[in-house]
């Protein structure tokens, strides 16, 4: 079977977030990208299902800084081919991007019809999880979103999938592939890779460079502001040996009614 | 002509498991009685499938393949006493294991969870952490003695200090990294740290078995000490020292490397007046693998300790070369949840153990691992308010004090 992973950069939270001159958006001086988490469990998910069933994994991804390494370690894990989208303006918003890959993937040779598209359900700057489905629209295919689990038979047509809902109620599900799948995390966590090995497929594999081209049209929703989170109010320290402490906090309880 | 700043030639420079016989180190092996010494004397030889008698004998056989399918080699914990203990010198820790437990990492069907996030950690933040690079350095500004940070003002320095991870960013650790300071100040010191540029050495990622991390940390700090002007390396780390001192030359590089411990006491006679506050103390000193067995810096520590006024010092039943690894080498440091699923002893706690039934009531230590690990134990088997952890210059520090 034949496997997209669909893997995109979000900002790296380890660093501070800034806001930008323009006040609505992020400041990408002292930004570092990373990969968005949910799409490594996409591309480990999709891993997992070859390894079962055999057949090809493809990883894709619109390019962006350090993106070619993400791409050198998906082949280093096992995907067998790297697609690299090019030629895109930066700060692409969550649909235009999605919007983009729909109408660039079908121009790649031998990479569509694939059983199965598998993407992250969500990123940090895409809680809607907006991209699968939007894909999914774009791309005519049915989808299914915050899954946790996925077989297909290499040669059936469909998928069998398990999402969450809130609550812990789960749903199975079978799905006529080709199909969009919105992967929460794969079954096992992402595996490791040896630095070693990726800088082995740096050597010896490549990424296809396929052209953008026309860009779709602009998100129809626009930022108008970005702001850091203001505190409202601050947190009252106690301070004084642990009897003073209780006889304080017993005062502030009766205080307010709460004894 | 010759290529000055040519690239080393890793095919022939480099001891590999195919080559070993071509290299007097790797021909040692040959020499070995299977006396088991070795196996003896590991502190998780009883739990491991393949001690090192059996790898070298498994090697001798042509069967070493076996041992790179198992994860017997996960336990070792890098602490070289089976290369101290072995009649015939044969560099176990130094030569056949890493190369071994490359083999068993590269083949390992998964990585344990701890030991991935460390090592992902270190590949992208160059800290096992995933702390923020830039904040490498904030614990400067808890300090009042002076630091250069030489990435912002280069000018030549006498001493570069490398207080390397833990030191940087465990809360303990910046404890450690401010008395050091404060005794790099009392000495007159002329001394820098990199500041935000500085990142991990990779001691630990080599003796795993991730080469290519250890290849790449190295290759990005070579570079980094290049552009800088200094006399002589300091660092703080016992496993940073011993990737300065024994790895890293082997692919050219060729400065002068202390580790803080033996650099205070070689200036103990200038110290010594200095120190005058008296610290009513008993105190057991840790030898660190790294430190101890490996570089034999058994005296170095206990003089600095011996001239702090009013300080006892008292010895645990297993001390000097004999010490017992506090489990956090060769990976160790992320593979506690691991060994505890496992169900293996924990080191750490066989340690305190050891450190409690002195009677002291302070445990010092020269590896920025140790404070960390050692802290943990004590509060796990309830001894925390009898015994604490101080780095050796934590201690001087707190006699410099008026």
């Amino acid at each position: 079977m034949n496997i997209l992973a669909v893997l995109k950069m979000v900002p790296d939270v380890v660093e501070e977030l800034e806001v930008g001159d323009d006040g609505k958006s992020l400041d990408l001086d002292f930004l570092r990208l990373i990969v968005n988490e949910r799409d490594e469990h996409a591309l480990e998910q999709a891993l997992l299902l070859k390894d079962k069933h055999g057949g090809a994994v493809t990883a894709v991804a619109i390019d962006a800084p350090e993106i070619d390494d993400v791409l050198f370690t998906a082949l280093a894990k096992g995907a067998d081919r790297a697609v690299k989208i090019t030629g895109v303006e930066e700060g692409l918003s969550t649909r235009a991007a999605a919007s983009l890959l729909a109408q660039v993937l079908p121009t790649v040779p031998n990479l569509l019809p694939a059983d199965l598209v598998l993407a992250g359900c969500q990123a940090t700057d895409d809680l809607d999880g907006q991209t699968a489905a939007v894909l999914a629209h774009g791309l005519g295919l049915p989808y299914l979103g915050i899954v946790s689990q996925v077989d297909a038979s290499p040669d059936g047509g469909k998928a069998q999938v398990l999402t969450e809902f809130p609550g812990g109620v789960r749903g199975e599900f079978e799905v006529d592939t080709p199909a969009v799948l919105g992967i929460q995390a794969s079954e096992k966590p992402p595996r490791y890779i040896p630095v070693a090995k990726v800088r082995a497929a740096m050597k010896s594999q490549t990424i296809e460079e396929v052209s953008a081209g026309a860009q779709p049209e602009a998100s129809l929703a626009t930022v108008t502001g970005m702001t850091k989170p203001e505190s409202s109010a601050k947190a009252e320290m106690l301070d004084g040996s642990p009897e003073e402490l209780a006889a304080k906090v017993g005062e502030i309880l009766s205080e307010r009614g709460l004894l | 002509m010759a290529e000055a700043t040519a690239a080393p030639d890793e095919a022939s420079c480099e001891i590999t498991l195919d080559n070993l016989l071509d290299f007097p180190e790797g021909r040692e092996i040959l020499s070995c009685i299977q006396c088991g010494m070795c196996a003896g004397t590991c502190p998780y030889g009883e739990v491991m499938q393949y001690p090192p008698r059996r790898i070298i004998k498994m090697l001798q056989a042509g069967l070493l393949e076996e041992v790179f399918t198992s994860d017997s080699l996960l336990n070792c914990v890098a602490c070289y006493a089976c290369m101290a203990k072995c009649p015939r010198g044969i560099r176990l820790t130094e030569v056949l294991l890493p190369l071994v437990k490359e083999q068993v990492f590269t083949q390992l069907p998964e990585i344990p969870a701890e030991l991935q996030k460390a090592l992902e950690n270190t590949l992208r933040y160059g800290n096992p952490m995933g702390e923020s690079p830039r904040k490498r350095a904030q614990w400067v500004t808890t300090t009042d003695v002076p630091i250069r940070d030489l990435s912002k003002d280069p000018e030549r320095v006498d001493v570069l200090w490398i207080p390397e991870c833990y030191m940087s960013y465990h809360p303990r650790g910046q404890q450690a990294s401010r008395a050091t300071a404060r005794v790099f100040q009392a000495l007159e010191v002329d001394f820098g740290i990199l500041g935000a540029k500085e990142k991990c050495a990779g001691e630990c990622a080599r003796l795993v078995g991730e080469a290519g991390l250890f290849d790449k940390l190295m290759a990005d700090n070579i570079k980094l000490f290049d552009k800088y002007d200094f006399n002589r390396i300091v660092t703080s780390g016992a496993h940073a020292y011993d990737a300065f001192a024994y790895l890293y030359p082997r692919f050219g590089f060729d400065q002068i490397v202390e580790h803080t411990t033996p650099f205070f006491a070689r200036r103990v006679e200038h110290l010594k007046p200095l120190l005058t506050r008296k610290l009513d103390y008993t105190i057991t000193y840790h030898d660190s693998c790294c430190l101890g067995r490996h570089n034999g810096f058994y005296e170095e520590p206990r003089t600095l300790l011996q001239a702090i006024p009013g300080v006892k010092l008292v010895e645990m039943a297993h001390n000097r070369v004999n010490s017992i690894c506090c489990g956090g080498g060769g990976g160790g440091m992320w593979l506690d949840t691991y060994y505890a699923a496992k169900g293996h002893d924990r080191l750490s706690d066989r340690r305190v153990k050891e450190a409690i039934d002195t009677g002291a009531d302070v445990l010092a230590v020269s590896c920025p691992y140790e404070v960390s690990r050692f802290e943990d134990s004590l509060k796990v088997l309830g001894y925390d308010d009898k015994m604490m952890v101080r780095d050796v210059a934590e201690l001087l520090a707190e006699a410099l004090e008026p």
